[in-house]
């Protein structure tokens, strides 16, 4: 997964490495406001845990195998920041020490195993852990679909990326295919090994597990007469729930600038798809789309001259649609579910610990 | 991935490569690498020029080409996917020992193997000259976050530490005729991934206890100065500028 130098366009390049350092510093804040000093070494062990645990080969069968890439795992151990902070210090040592993933695609590299990976696959056990029974299970659970739909998503990002800023005019859609399905198999070891290391741990030290510190009710003591009374909770001991907003906002801004200027850049070459129509000689017979008169059509928009600005335009604009589509639908499928639980948990304050 | 012993990347020498200060090298090294990623793949002596000037810096520094070549294993992946690319692409077709393939994807995967083996000879270069600590303090006078380099250093401290814990309990598993053959054996080794996990983090929390009772304060001293010289800067400027000469000289 270690992309090499050459493989993306210098625009490409600093454009990815831009949004790796923005989100890198984003996740540098709120990981101190999560750790504070302990941050260091806590981090820096859980680093070298994931550098370890990704030259732990799994059998896959026939022979082969695999390993994992512990984006999501990390995600779910220590939380989303502090995961982030961990996959890239481990990416950038590897680039930097074992020559293993070019320089200059650090920002590709960080982005896709750092920022999608942890996001995606922590966004997605978050989500799935709203479907599932509120106990270990459902926990390791979630940790399965997560880690499982993280790296295939994460090959969908690198495709995606490749088709815009990638060196080579190979068509994205084979791209697609060829990674797609090795990444579908490659999930599924990701998610098992993810699930079983999460139960693993939750059986052991659940406090450890970030992921399911819902689960942990108050200890109890049992007093010298034999009854029961719950303690006090520790200061600081329960971490609260990272809220969503932050997530969605710095993936809407790293959205909106990577279509933004990247199209900007990309809009010189015609996109793989036209260039096979044009190659089979099918262009010119190709019906206009219904669309086609609309302001976006053939992304690009009316009215703005020169070409490449408004490609680059209509690519941001096009990401601003989606989102707000998706935020429609997520909010209004919010506001039912909140009107039918009532009350909603509200996540307890911040106590940084000493 | 790379055998895990960091210690092992650096070889150790005396020679002015290995002096330089090691912001000077990472950003000599970055400049020298983007101006190869920038090259039109087309211009062929022009990548045979950079690996000429690669050769010189491995020769000042005195780094032995079988090294070298024992650690480009790395990009062997990419490699193989660079082969598919003539098969994959489409574009103009050619015939190269009775095989049919594009003459676009060829130049492609001319292009990303140049480019990657440029990269990764300048990396393992820089690894191979400059000590973990001093590249990470290096890192912090370039102004890298300076938690991001604790992490860093912690990492790289005791990287090998867990790795040996791993190894401990591989031969734990193996001295009770455990070998992992197929899938079915997943949760035993997943179970050896959440102990070291548990066993990491704990780890993690006795180094700050016992660094808080030495004094820490979220920071560490800096105790090696590593200020480079106008001398050092304009040595390690050489690299880059030999290349963009290289890359503006095939312009003209």
């Amino acid at each position: 997964m270690h992309v090499p130098d050459g493989f993306f366009t210098v625009p490409m390049s600093l454009a990815t490495g831009a949004v790796a350092a923005s989100g890198v510093a984003y996740c540098l804040r709120r990981a101190r406001d999560e750790l504070d000093d302990r941050m260091a070494p806590l981090a820096g062990l859980v680093a070298a845990f994931v550098f370890a645990v990704q030259m732990l080969n799994f059998p896959v069968g026939a022979g082969t195998s695999g390993h994992l890439l512990g984006g999501a795992l990390a995600a779910i151990l220590v939380g989303p920041y502090t995961g982030v902070l961990c996959i890239a210090v481990v990416v950038t040592v590897q680039a930097l020490f074992f020559a293993d993933g070019g320089l200059t695609a650090l920002g590709v590299n960080i982005c896709l195993m750092g920022l999608v990976t942890v996001l995606a696959g922590y966004g997605i056990f978050r989500a799935v852990g709203k479907l599932v029974p509120r106990n270990r299970t459902g926990v390791v659970i979630a940790s399965f679909v997560g880690a499982m739909l993280s790296v295939p998503l994460s090959a969908l990002a690198f495709t995606g990326l490749y088709a815009i800023g990638g060196t080579s005019s190979i068509d994205p859609v084979t791209v697609a295919a060829a990674m797609g399905g090795v990444h579908v198999v490659i999930g599924l070891g990701e998610g098992a090994i993810t699930a079983l290391t999460v139960s693993t741990v939750l059986a052991v030290r659940p406090d450890l597990v970030y992921g399911a510190r819902s689960l942990i009710g108050p200890s109890t003591l049992r007093t010298a007469s034999g009854e029961l009374v719950s303690a006090r909770p520790a200061e600081g001991a329960h971490r609260a729930a990272p809220r969503l907003r932050p997530f969605l906002v710095g993936g809407t801004a790293a959205a909106v600038v990577l279509a933004g200027l990247v199209s900007f850049y990309a809009s010189a070459n015609p996109d793989g798809l036209e260039r096979v129509a044009a190659d089979f000689g099918f262009l010119s017979q190709a019906q206009d789309h219904p669309l086609g008169n609309s302001a976006f059509a053939d992304y690009s928009i009316k009215g703005v001259d020169d070409e490449r600005l408004s490609v680059g335009l209509a690519g941001a604009l096009g990401v601003g649609i989606s989102l707000a589509v998706g935020a429609a639908v997520t909010w209004s499928l919010r506001r039912r579910a909140r009107r039918r639980s009532g009350a909603a948990t509200i996540a307890e304050p911040l106590t940084p610990e000493s | 991935m790379a055998a895990g012993q960091s210690h092992h990347l650096y070889l150790h020498a005396d020679t002015p490569v290995h002096r330089l200060p090691p912001q000077c090298k990472l950003l000599s090294l970055i400049a020298f690498v983007l101006i190869v990623v920038a090259t039109d793949p087309e211009r062929f002596w022009a990548f045979a020029l950079y690996l000429v000037l690669l050769g010189v810096v491995a020769v000042a520094a005195r780094v032995p080409l079988r090294l070298l070549l024992r650690r480009m294993v790395v990009e062997v992946p990419f490699v193989i996917f660079a082969a598919a690319l003539p098969f994959l692409s489409e574009g103009e077709r050619m015939t190269v020992l009775g095989l049919s393939m594009s003459a676009d994807g060829l130049l492609d995967a001319w292009n990303i193997v140049a480019k990657a083996t440029l990269g990764v000879i300048a990396s393992i270069l820089l690894a191979a000259t400059t000590e973990p600590r001093t590249l990470l303090l290096g890192a912090q006078r370039l102004r890298l976050p300076h938690l991001l380099v604790q992490i860093a250093a912690f990492m790289l401290r005791y990287v090998e530490v867990i790795l040996d814990e791993m190894r401990r309990m591989r031969i734990a598993r193996e001295s009770r005729a455990f070998v992992a053959r197929d899938i079915r054996h997943l949760p035993v080794v997943a179970r050896s991934a959440g102990a070291l996990f548990i066993r990491s983090y704990e780890r993690g929390e006795r180094v700050h206890l016992a660094m808080l009772s030495r004094g820490y304060t979220g920071t560490m001293p800096v105790i090696q100065d590593v200020r480079g010289s106008a001398a050092q800067w304009a040595l390690a400027a050489t690299l880059p500028a030999a290349a963009i000469t290289i890359l503006i000289g095939g312009l003209l």
